[in-house]
This record gives C-alpha cells, structure tokens and sequence, in this order.
C-alpha cells in the first residue's frame, strides 16, 4: 500500500486541486428554483421544462461565452420558506452565476433579497405582483405585471366586448387572482363601467355554482375570471350549466390546453389576454411548439412552459451580450434588453425592470386557441 | 327563491360528496378509534383508477359508468386492505397517535407517488354516464348533480343495511364498542378490520369518481381539501356515528354553498370551521354521537 | 445556581460564540441551522401540549402565524417611526425583542382564546377544534389587505440572526422543563395519564391544560416572529394545516413527552429534505415511508428516555 499510493498520490492531488478551478471554468451553473412537486407542481413542472429546453438549446448551440451551461435546479414543494434555502444553496454551495424563477410572486419574494444581497442578477419567469421587481435592481421578470393585465382586460371589456355591468369571481388565495381582480376593478371602474359584486373561491375548490347563482341573480353582462385555467375551466362549464350566457374572460392563467380539455363546449367564445398562444404562427412560437414536443413526449408547451424559455434565452442574450457571467455586468445588460424576439412576444425590459410587451387577446372557437386583438402597453 | 332552490341543490349536491367520503372517515374511526388521514388520498386514487378503467368502456354509457364505478371500488378496497395490513396492522398494539403518523405518512406517500407516476397537471375525466340537464322555471339541475345525491343516498342505504343486517355488520359493531369483548366472543378481529378498510375505501372511490364527475378536473393532491371537509363533516356529526356522518356532510355542504354565495363568500372557509366549532361547543359530542359517561 | 439556570446560560453563551463565528459557516448551513433552531421551538412548545399534557393540538401553526404576523407587523409599521433612520446595534436588538415578544404575546393570547371553549372537548374532537381554528385565522389573514392578503408581509427587515433563535431554542427548552419538572409539570402529567383522576384529587384539568396551551403558543408566536424576519416574507397559506401536522410529526416521532427526544427529531425532520436535495423528485416519497418504516419499527419514538414512568393500569 505504502509505495504505490506515494506513486500515485501526488499527481492525483495536483490533478485535483487543478482539476477543480478548471471544471468550474468550463461550465456556466445557472440556477432555477421551481415547485416540482407540492400544490403548484403542474405550473412548476411546466416552467422548468420550458427552461430546461432553453438550456439544452443553448448547449447544442455551442453554449455561452465557449462554455457549456449547466441549469441547477431546486425544488421548493411550492412550500413556504423552502425558496430561500433552495436560493441560498444556489448561491453560495452551487455559485450560480444567475437565478431563474420563481413562478409564484410570494416565493420570488423570498428569493429577491437573496439575491439582490448577493448581487447575483434573478429573473422570475411568471410572477406578476409588482413587488417582486421593486425588491432591488438585480430582480427582474420577462412577464407583464398585474397593473398592466389588469388594464388590458378592463379595456377590453369595455371597448371590444361593451360592457356596462361586470361581476368577478377571484380567489381569495392567490396572489396572483387577487392582484389582477384589483387592477380590472380600477381599470373598468375609471372607464365608466360599474362592477355588480365580487365573489370569492379559494384555490383547490371545484363547486363554483354558488357563487355563479348569485352572479346570474344579479343580471351582470360579462364576469371577469382572473384565475388559472384548472378553475377557469369548471367555471364557465358550471356557468354555462347554470344558464349563464354572458361573456365570461380572464387573464394569462387560463392559458393552457388543459382550459380547452376539461372546458370543452363550455370554453368557446371565452376570451384571455396572454402573451403566447401555441397556435400563434409565427414562426418564432412554433420553432420553440415543435422542440417541446419533441423533447417533451408530444405535450404542448403551455404559457409558463414559454415564459421559462423566455427567462432563460433573455438571460444567455445578457450574458452573451455582456461578455462575461460577472454579476454586475449581466445585471446591467438584462435591464438592457430592447425588442427580444422571444416565446412569449418582443420583450423590453423597462427601466422598473419588467418586461414592455403586447397582451394578446385570444379566444376560444372550434375547441382551438384564436388570436384577437393586440394591447400595446 | 329560485336561487334559495338552486343553492340548496348545489349544496345538497356537494354534500352528498362530502357524505361519502365522510362515510369512510367514520366508519374507521368507530372500529379501530383512528383517523384515516390516507383516506383522502384513496379518494383520489379512486378518481384516477376510474378514468384509466374510463378508456376500456364506451362514454357516455349507463352500464360502462357503473362498469367503471364498480372496478374503482373493488381497486381501492383492496389498496385500502392492503394499507391496512401493511402499514396500520404491525402499530395496532401501539397508541393511536403512532398510527396517526403512519397514516399521514401513507398519505404524502399516495399524494407524491401520484404525482410522480400521474404526474402533477390536472386531467379531464371523461363523461362516464350520460349527461342531461332539467330546467324548470329558473332552476338548472343537472343529471350529474342529481346522480350524485342518488348514488350516495343508495350506498349510504347499503352501508346501514350491512352493519345492521349483516354477521361482519354486527362484528363490526362489536368491534367498536369493546374490541377485547369481542375477541373474547371469538371475532376474528384481523378480518373485520379488514373488511372495515375494504369498505370504507370503496366508498371513497365511489366519491372520487362521483366529485370527478360533477369537476372532471384530477389531480393527485384533490383529496386534501374534500378530505380536510369531511373530516370536519364527520366530527360535526358524530366521530363513529354512520348517520352522522352523512348528516355532517349535507350539512357542511349546504352551510358552505350558502356562503359561497353570499357577500361573505371570501370568508367561506373559515365559516364553515365556525359552525364546526359552535355546533361542537353545544353538542361536544357531535350532533348525533353519543357522550359516552367513563366509568371509573 | 440550579443545574437548569447554569445550563441557559451556558447554552446563551454557546449561541453568541456561534453567532460571531457566523461569517465562517457557508450561508447555505447557517440557513438550515436557522431554520432547525425554529423547527425545535416550535416542536419543543408543541410536545408541552401534545406530549406532557396529552392534548392532541392541530393549530400550532396558526399560533405561529398570529406571532409572524403581529411581530412583522411591529417591525414593519412601527419600526421606521420608532427606531428612526440610523439605529444602533443595541436600539434595533431591542426593539427586536420588543416586537418579538409583541408576537408571543398575541400568539398566548390567541392560545387562551382558542383554549378556553376547545379544552372541553376531548381528544379527536379537540385535534379538529384546534385545526379548524387554525385554518380559520389562515382565512382571516387572507382577508385582511392591511396585512398584504394573500401576498401577505413582505420586505420585512432580517433581524433574525443565529443568535436570536439559538438564545430563544435554549430559553423555550429552559421553560419548559422548568415547567414540566414544577408542580405545573406534575398537574400536566397528572392530566395527561388520567384527567378524571386528577379531578378527583382536586386539580383543575381544565387549568393546567390551559396554562400548557398559553406557554406553548406563546413559543410558538415567538417562533413565528423569528421565522417572519428571517424569510423576509410570510403568507398565510404557508401557515397552513400541513405546516401543523409537520409539527406534530416531529413530536410523535420525538417520543410524546419526551424533550430530549423531540429535539433531536426536529433537527432530523429539518435535516432530512435537504439531504435528500439531489433525490428532488422522490424527496418527499422517501420522507413518508421513513415515516412509515420508522413508526413501525420503534412506534416508542426514536428515544425514549422511559424517566421511571410506569403505563397506567387499564389502558
């Protein structure tokens, strides 16, 4: 034993203590934080593959900057406080050069100060609170934020649909619902319309229809339904089922073919604003449609799916951009942005560090996804 | 006053629900004295053995739904036999609170392996029977709604009549009021309980596709608030009490579809725990159960 | 000086040695060690209900959210007023216990509240009583936009330190075995092995059960304050029901009323998701049948210090 492992000892330990130092230079770690599993793992799971695929893409591509990118991720079981262990980890065990994520604006929340702290440049695919950004100037996002859907629908709902009397029906539990209830209200309100009531459900409920009564008992001309499509879906079934006729929409949530499968009759002629739709043609949407069912089994890549994709191909254009994967540099090069062709529309990030882009309405007609109109911010 | 009928439809709709896997909660907890926290998530494996059996059937048919129904309650009761033998038997000497752990520990097992295996996104459950809707005046009853509160008053009636007809109904029985008695009195506990299992567990499956039916949305984590629900519809009744239970149920659905509906809506929830804990307060027993005098 | 008192103040030392060598420990293991010392405060003040006295408590969680909440709340629209632009080490510490203490105290009041018309009621019924208040001030917080809604408190300012919840793990240790080995230990104990009993020797059940409510949510509040400014954000729904049964578990895993025993099943429960980080997908699939495996094995709970406690004739 002796001589060997003298013979053999000192260059393994000059291997490895070279070795280390160089591996790091080869690959660029870039950091996700997502709920694969728990509550919110359908909107998680989604997020991370539209991620992963971006990462992939950028391998094949030849990487970043010369080097290989690895995507870290860390599951938080869409449980409370778990984010900012996952983000803590990242940052000082894994040394990520970026963070991507989260998808809900109470788990980005926990992760901003981390990262601005640690000047370590994070950009949230998908939450929508206007808090997560105001943070520091190291968060970011490549979504539209509550204040601007919110907008989009009340105008919408007053010009193209002609409403006078709408109701909303939010759930108290989330967020994201009680956020874009806010902002319609306010937009709709100001723009002359009059909101009947507000009724609430919570997340998880399935039974709608008392709440639906009383909305139909109230006489509204439309119902503003600012959830994910898992609720949507039963609502306008339960609504149609109940004899309620009236124009029902909501935001960015609905987007998903789930909204369609579990709708069905009672999805058409609903209408959502988003900013991707897979049966968008351009060609840059359906290039990325096609990847992710190749890579993903022939699943269709929903609006988180997308926005992941986003974050991630916004970030590598930073980093591209920038020159190197130094904190301060790529900070300063996303918030840079201008015009990115991505996913989920032409992104600029505005100087409060959110994206400026388009809300497309669509609808629903002959069980497919169809654009509408456009609402530049 | 077409809108008192239409919510007390919808409530009596949901609680029936609620009535079925209430059943299940109560019907263990008056044999063995524990709460089956893995109940719920039976519940869900039901709704999800139902839509894969849904593939083999023609939609839309009388017989391929309780073709369906039947093979998600035979599914589950053994899976609920099986969880029994392995995972509650070996504790059943212990302190309850022991197999409450186990019991929570089986339940995020069903909830995670369900998400791994069926993965997280929500499926569509097919039409298994087929669907009509009645309006009368400014009523809308749905044939889904109404086949509910029929399936679940039916196997309620075929719940009663096995305790109280049957030799295991009566052994079952005997078995909650004094389990050593009844040992004595040469009941093969092991089976009984099992048998216990079995059929509390069918009926969480014939919830589970009854709820995935009116909601053809699943999911595997869609046990934990139905069974949150009636696990409170079955206290509210009367821990152990099988009329109780399906009281407790109706009673919670009604109370929360009223809520829903009103102003308070936001607060219904919280308001449905608050009529809980009055009712408890009054009647600490439940509402039919029994305050049982201890001997000292 | 009584063993207990010399064994606070050393553990207080230990924790402010720790606190200034904390710029040596990896962020990431400060976090969980932070995060381990929460979980023991909150599994230590449970086991005084759920273990010595033998009431089945499901609410603790919500205890912990009325102490986040209220203490965030202090910090949050108190602080700028009271502790001006440029405070002091000293000025912010103690106003750090002050907000801290807020929040335990809302949180004992709470328990009182919740106490007096659940600790009629007996086992199962009071499990659902207490989680039901639990989930009821889950939906309050929801509904109150004073306090963010849904989003709840954030930007809460990162007061907690390693040594604040070090100090605060010792002291509720301190407590609550001083407690349990006083007179009030023994009523506890007396209505835990058999309440009709203890009646009849002349203790009020009802008052040593409510007195183990009050103490343990106190700690469970001072938990909740200390959790809120070290995530810098709270929301209602992560103080859920699941979050109460995460408690329970350590306690029942621990051995029922047995300190030493919950402790370490607090640190072990913390410890265990992250070791199992790169197993992510199967992380909670391994955690429940642990919990499973391990029930069926040592159904005692991991350590059971048995302190000559014999079982009670009859049971």
């Amino acid at each position: 034993m002796p001589s060997a492992f003298r013979r053999f000892s000192w260059p393994l330990l000059a291997a490895m203590v070279l070795a280390g130092p160089l591996a790091g230079q080869d690959i660029i770690k870039v950091g996700e934080v997502a709920s694969l599993t728990g509550k919110e793992a359908a909107f998680g799971q989604s997020s991370h593959k539209g991620t992963l695929l971006a990462i992939e893409d950028l391998n094949a591509g030849g990487g970043l900057l010369g080097r290989q990118l690895d995507l870290v991720t860390e599951d938080n079981q869409s449980k409370q406080g778990e984010s900012a262990t996952a983000a803590r980890k990242l940052i000082s065990r894994d040394k990520v050069v970026a963070l991507l994520g989260e998808v809900a604006s109470s788990r980005s929340l926990e992760m901003a100060p981390l990262a601005q702290a640690s000047r370590v440049p994070m950009i949230s695919p998908s939450s929508t609170n206007p808090k997560v950004t105001a943070v520091g100037n190291y968060i970011f996002r490549v979504c539209f934020i509550d204040p601007f859907q919110g907008t989009v629908m009340a105008k919408f709902a007053l010009d193209t649909l002609k409403l006078h009397r709408a109701a909303v029906l939010a759930s108290v539990s989330s967020a994201y619902s009680v956020g874009l209830a806010k902002y319609f209200k306010e937009g709709f309100v100001k723009g002359g319309g009059e909101i009947a009531l507000e009724q609430k459900y919570s997340e998880g409920d399935k039974d709608f229809k008392a709440q639906l009564t009383v909305i139909k008992a109230a006489g509204v001309d439309g119902i503003f339904v600012p959830g994910y499509y898992t609720e949507a879906a039963l609502i306008c079934i339960q609504a149609r089922e109940l004899g309620l006729k009236v124009p029902i929409f909501g935001g960015d949530g609905w987007e998903g073919s789930p909204l369609i499968e579990i709708g069905g009759q009672a999805v058409e002629g609903t209408f959502y604003s988003t900013h991707y739709s897979p049966d968008n043609a351009a060609p840059v949407v359906q290039d990325f449609v096609k990847k992710f069912r190749a890579r993903f089994g022939g699943e269709t890549p929903d609006a988180m799916a997308a926005l992941g994709y986003d974050s991630a191909m916004v970030l590598a254009a930073a980093i591209k951009r920038a020159g190197t994967t130094e904190g301060p540099k790529v900070r300063d090069e996303i918030a840079a942005t201008r015009d990115y062709p991505g996913v989920t529309g032409n992104t600029t990030i505005d100087a409060d560090r959110n994206a400026s882009k388009a809300a497309a309405i669509f609808t629903v007609k002959d069980g497919k996804f169809k654009f509408v109109e456009s609402i530049a911010p | 006053m077409s809108e008192f009928f239409q919510q007390s439809l919808n409530g009596l709709s949901l609680g029936a629900i609620y009535a079925l896997i209430a059943l299940g909660y109560t019907m263990v907890y008056g044999v063995l004295r524990f709460i089956n926290f893995a109940h719920a998530d039976v519940f869900m494996v039901g709704a999800f053995l139902g839509y894969y059996l849904a593939k083999l059937v023609p939609a839309a048919s009388l017989w391929g739904g309780l073709a369906v129904m039947a093979g998600a309650m035979v599914g589950c009761a053994l899976l609920g036999i099986l969880i029994e033998r392995l995972a509650y038997r070996p504790l059943r000497r212990g302190p309850t609170l022991n197999v409450l752990i186990t019991a929570i520990g089986v339940s995020l097992l069903l909830e995670y392996s369900g998400q791994l295996g069926f993965g997280a996104a929500p499926r569509t459950f097919p039409v298994l029977f087929p669907q009509r809707d009645l309006r009368i005046g400014g009523l809308v009853i749905s044939s889904t709604q109404v086949l509910v509160i029929v399936v679940a008053a039916a196997l309620l009636l075929a719940l009663q009549g096995i305790v109280h007809r049957t030799r295991i109904g009566t052994a079952m029985r005997a078995l909650s009021l004094n389990a050593t008695a009844a040992q004595l009195v040469g009941i093969n506990t092991d089976v009984v309980i099992s048998f216990t299992f079995g059929l509390g567990s069918a009926l969480a499956a014939a919830g589970g596709i009854l709820y995935a039916m009116n909601y053809p949305s699943i999911d595997p984590l869609m046990g934990v608030m139905p069974g949150l629900k009636a696990f409170v519809a079955a206290v509210l009744g009367g821990i152990g009490n099988i009329p109780g239970a399906a009281l407790g149920g109706l009673i919670l659905g009604l109370v929360e579809t009223f809520v829903a509906g009103s102003p308070w809506s936001t607060y219904k929830d919280a308001i449905a725990f608050g009529v809980l804990i009055v009712i408890l307060l009054c009647r600490p027993a439940g509402l039919l159960g029994k305050f049982t005098v201890e001997k000292v | 000086m009584p063993k207990p008192h010399l064994a606070l103040l050393a553990a207080l030392a230990a924790a402010g040695v720790i606190a200034r060598c904390s710029g040596l420990i990896d962020p990431y293991y400060l976090d969980v060690l932070t995060i381990i010392g929460i979980n023991v405060i909150l599994a230590v003040s449970l086991n005084l209900v759920n273990g010595y006295t033998g009431q089945f408590s499901l609410g603790h969680a919500g205890f912990m959210s009325v102490g986040a909440y209220l203490s965030a709340a202090v910090s949050l629209f108190l602080g700028p007023r009271l502790l001006g632009p440029d405070p002091s080490a000293l000025g912010q510490g103690l106003f750090f216990l002050g907000a801290l203490l807020a929040g335990g105290l809302a949180a004992a009041a709470a328990g009182w509240v919740v106490g007096i018309p659940s600790l009629r009621l007996r086992g199962d019924y009071l499990a659902i009583v207490t989680l039901a208040f639990g989930e009821i001030i889950r939906v309050v917080f929801q509904n109150v936009d004073a306090l963010g809604g849904a989003l709840g408190l954030n930007g809460i300012p990162p007061y907690t330190t390693i040594f604040w919840v070090l100090a605060f793990a010792a002291l509720t240790i301190f407590t609550v075995t001083c407690l349990v080995h006083s007179t009030y230990g023994r009523g506890f104990l007396a209505v835990h092995d058999d309440e009709i009993a203890a009646a009849a020797v002349g203790l009020n059940p009802t008052r040593y059960k409510i007195v183990a409510f009050v103490v343990s949510a106190f700690f469970a509040g001072i938990a909740g304050g200390l959790y809120g400014h070290f995530r810098l954000t709270i929301t209602p729904a992560g103080f859920d029901f699941t979050k109460s049964i995460e408690i329970v578990v350590m306690v029942i895993l621990g051995g029922m009323g047995n300190t030493p025993g919950v402790i370490l099943a607090a640190i072990l429960l913390t410890l265990l998701p992250e070791l199992l980080r790169p197993v992510a997908e199967y992380r909670m699939i391994i955690y429940s049948l642990l919990l499973i495996v391990l029930m069926i094995l040592r159904p005692q709970g991991l350590f059971s210090l048995k302190l000559g406690r014999r079982k009670p004739a009859g049971d």
